[in-house]
């Protein structure tokens, strides 16, 4: 059945691409880069489950139940993402030593110790 | 997990595998929110743990063929981006009024 093979190969890159979303958010050094792993990463998985859900089921209702929750997470993951990580800049999180851009230096107070 | 229901073989391999790789995906985020020094850093954690979860109950409806599983994932999502949003704003304001040294302080005051 061709049907079982294009949602089992949905399925293992969904799966993969969560575990490339754990693995980042445990290895890279710092708030603004754990968070590109967990929001692009885990929303990619995430959505291509789904896909895999529409193909398996293949009705009209899990079909557009699909896709409304794709779009869900593809319109509130990156809003969720600047919230936290402009909130994180405003507490003072230190930033990784390999930091070669801020662009919001000295706009907004920041209240740790300046950087060398 | 694939005992649910008869699938064929490849899709019940698919099934199984994905949902250990999910599982080691929630389990490093469980890591990394016991173990991120700052607020922020839990914060993205637990919302990747959600996001996982909504995709764990896709597959889930998968496994069992109920497709009612579907509304759980949608109000699942909704709960995550609203925690998500509240916490940030929370941690904005704490920010603006006292910042990173009362997130220091509160963590040496809980041990």
């Amino acid at each position: 059945m061709v049907n079982d093979w294009i949602v089992a190969l949905l399925l293992l890159s969904g799966g993969f691409f969560v575990f490339v979303a754990g693995l980042g958010i445990l290895r890279l050094p710092d708030v603004l880069i754990r968070m590109h792993a967990s929001t692009k990463a885990g929303t990619l998985g995430a959505g291509l489950i789904f896909a895999a859900l529409a193909v398996h089921f293949a009705d009209t209702v899990s079909i557009s139940f699909s896709i409304l929750t794709i779009l869900f997470l593809l319109i509130t993951a990156p809003v969720a993402a600047h919230a936290i990580g402009r909130a994180a800049y405003r507490m003072g999180v230190p930033l990784s030593d390999r930091t070669q851009i801020d662009e919001w230096e000295g706009r907004y107070r920041r209240t740790d110790k300046p950087k060398k | 997990m694939s005992g649910l229901s008869d699938h064929a073989a490849v899709l019940a391999w698919a099934i199984d595998i994905t949902a250990l790789l999910m599982l080691v995906a929630i389990a490093l985020s469980f890591i990394r929110m016991v173990r991120g020094p700052s607020l922020p850093d839990r914060v993205v954690a637990l919302d990747l743990i959600t996001i996982i979860t909504v995709g764990f109950v896709g597959l889930f409806a998968i496994a069992s063929d109920v497709s009612a599983f579907l509304d759980v994932a949608i109000g699942l999502a909704l709960v995550a981006f609203l925690a998500t949003v509240a916490f940030a704003w929370y941690a904005d304001r704490r920010a603006a009024q006292f910042g990173l040294e009362a997130d220091l302080r509160d963590r040496e005051g809980d041990r």
